[in-house]
């Protein structure tokens, strides 16, 4: 094939790509957009939702989410910093690396039923925001796990020698030099944790429940947007509440995206 | 004039000269017996000899002769090769470099290196030069600034980049890459400076200004300088040692080494019959 068909065939299958992203959310769009009010996000739902607001199921998909990535972030690229430079060449990085490939494989709901099992009824934390968020961070920290010791294997060995010859220690390296390096990589792998907790309906219906309440304390009930929208279209509540809320979900992604690039940028520091 | 002469423009150098004090003719380095291992590849046989403060010391050799081993062993870099050990001794002050107690950080800071290959740290050319200084504590900006500019000014690089220190260094053309390295490890302030290669990326003009600093730089510096050419090896006309497949030849004032060599491999290198 000449470049030129290759160009045209990439160019064509990434159209595509757009056109089906651009697809369904402008489904959602349209289909929630007449719903989204003010009121919508700021009211208590009522009616077990076909009327008033999402705000306790917003509250709970921030905090659940938060917290989860509050604990498996740091966690996580700890331990890749631990795997990869400190204890590189032992078989170490091999057993994690097998144990959170497999991990990341099992299917979130079961996850769901350890939590449930290990959280809400042995450690006696009920259904609540808690149980939820620990669920959840031991959900994505294999991913997170991965995707950093993978961007930090990326870095190249000369940098590290760079620094260590000019008389920094391993770990002053691996925070000025090796992490600045590897960060979009993290983030990637950070974004990615974000997505599959967000957007969680199995393992957090077993561990946080589905209250309808705004919670007060960690040891609250909580629902979250996803397991609101499948309680919504499931039971037919409200097919035009679900579809907003579907939407509100969106946008919430996104906002929470920029924030966490925003924080990374602020906790590695900007180059001067 | 000899041939050695005529090439460097200028008499040759006693071992330690431009009137360095006595005072400044005690050791700085010492290998005895020191050998190096890649696994069980020997890259380093029973290497011995010494090395003086302020003195600029020439290693040169052909490829895969081990000079790079020797510069590495020094600032104990070599080690973080799996599978590599050391016989023998090397002391820097008297102070066995593979003692225990010894601080490797510390080590590094007092013995700078530059690299064969330059390479630039992702970041731009002036946090590139403040790394060393801003990892053993140095955070006031001004202190810094002059750092830096004092670095760079050393290194011959300033004028070509004062007005964008801000860039990401990996802009840098390689030779100045090179000098970049050089100021990276000037801003340390160390006591030894390791110079692997540094001209191989720059054109004649700024090679002949290097070897010019290197002369300048040796009033404050004891400076270990491997080259694989023997014209450069000539033209900087200090001590040079001759390394020749993990082993050391012999030593001797460059004039020495190529007017008068002892060892027939030597007198063949100089005159251009290996690599
Ligand atoms: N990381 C390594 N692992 C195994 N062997 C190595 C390693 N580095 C160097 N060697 C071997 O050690 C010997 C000496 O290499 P060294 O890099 O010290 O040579 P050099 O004199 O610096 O050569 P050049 O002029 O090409 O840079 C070579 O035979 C090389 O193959
Ligand atoms: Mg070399």
């Amino acid at each position: 094939m000449t470049d030129r068909r290759v160009t045209l065939l990439f160019a064509g299958i990434t159209g595509l790509t757009i056109v089906v992203l651009v697809f369904i959310i402008g489904y959602i769009m349209v289909n929630g957009l007449p719903g989204l009010t003010l009121s919508f996000l700021l009211e208590s739902p009522r009616e077990m939702g076909r009327t008033g607001g999402i705000f306790p199921a917003i509250v709970g998909t921030v905090l659940l989410t938060g917290i989860a990535l509050f604990i498996a972030a740091p966690v996580g690229i700890l331990t890749a910093v631990y795997l990869t430079e400190y204890t590189r060449d032992t078989w170490l990085p091999k057993v994690v690396r097998f144990g959170t490939e497999s991990l990341a494989g099992i299917p979130s709901i079961i996850f769901g039923l350890f939590g449930f099992l290990f959280f809400v009824i042995y450690l006696d934390l009920g259904w609540s925001v808690l149980s939820g968020a620990l669920t959840l961070s031991a959900m994505i920290l294999p991913t997170i796990v991965r995707t950093s010791e993978e961007a930090i294997r990326a870095v190249p060995d000369a940098y590290r020698e760079v620094s260590l010859a000019l008389g920094s220690t391993r770990w002053q390296t691996v925070t000025s030099v090796v992490l600045p390096s590897a960060k979009p990589g993290i983030m990637t792998g950070v974004m990615l944790a974000i997505g599959r907790a967000i957007g969680e309906t199995a393992a957090v219906i077993f561990t946080a429940g589905s209250s309808l309440r705004l919670p007060r304390t960690l040891l609250d009930s909580t629902r979250t947007l996803p397991v609101h929208f499948y309680i919504l279209a499931r039971e037919g509540i409200s097919l035009e509440n679900a579809y907003s809320t579907a939407f509100v979900l969106i946008l919430l992604i996104l906002a929470i995206n920029i924030a966490a690039h925003t924080i990374m940028n602020r906790l590695t520091g900007k180059e001067r | 004039m000899t041939e050695t002469e005529a090439v460097s423009g200028r008499g040759t150098r006693e071992d330690n000269n431009r009137g360095i004090p006595a005072s400044g003719s005690t050791t700085k380095i010492s290998a005895r017996n020191f050998s190096f291992f890649y696994g069980e590849h020997c890259a380093l046989r029973d290497v011995s000899l010494e090395i003086r403060r302020n003195q600029l010391f020439t290693i040169m050799g052909p490829s895969g002769s081990g000079k790079t081993t020797f510069l590495r062993a020094l600032n104990r870099l070599g080690n973080l090769i799996p599978n590599t050990r050391h016989e023998g001794s090397l002391k820097i002050d008297g102070v066995d470099v593979y003692g225990k107690g010894v601080d490797v950080a510390e080590l590094r800071r007092r013995v700078g290196m530059v690299f064969a290959l330059p390479v630039a740290l992702p970041m731009s050319i002036f946090s590139n030069v403040a790394h060393g200084p801003r990892m053993q504590g140095v955070r006031h900006p001004k202190e810094l600034e002059e750092i830096v500019e004092k670095a760079l000014r050393d290194a011959i690089l300033w004028d070509e980049v004062k007005d964008r220190l801000s860039d990401n260094a990996s802009r840098l053309s390689g030779g100045q890459l090179q000098r970049l390295s050089i100021a990276r490890v000037l801003a340390l302030e160390p006591e030894i400076i390791l110079l692997d290669e540094p001209t191989s990326g720059l054109d004649p003009i700024s090679t002949l200004r290097i070897e010019e600093l290197l002369w300048e730089l040796v009033e404050r510096y004891t400076i270990v300088l491997v080259t694989h050419n023997p014209l450069q090896a000539a033209r900087i006309d200090s001590k040079t040692a001759f390394f020749l497949m993990g082993e050391l030849i012999e030593t001797g004032s460059a004039y020495d080494i190529f007017t008068r060599p002892k060892d027939k491999r030597t007198e063949d290198y100089v005159s251009g019959k290996y690599g």
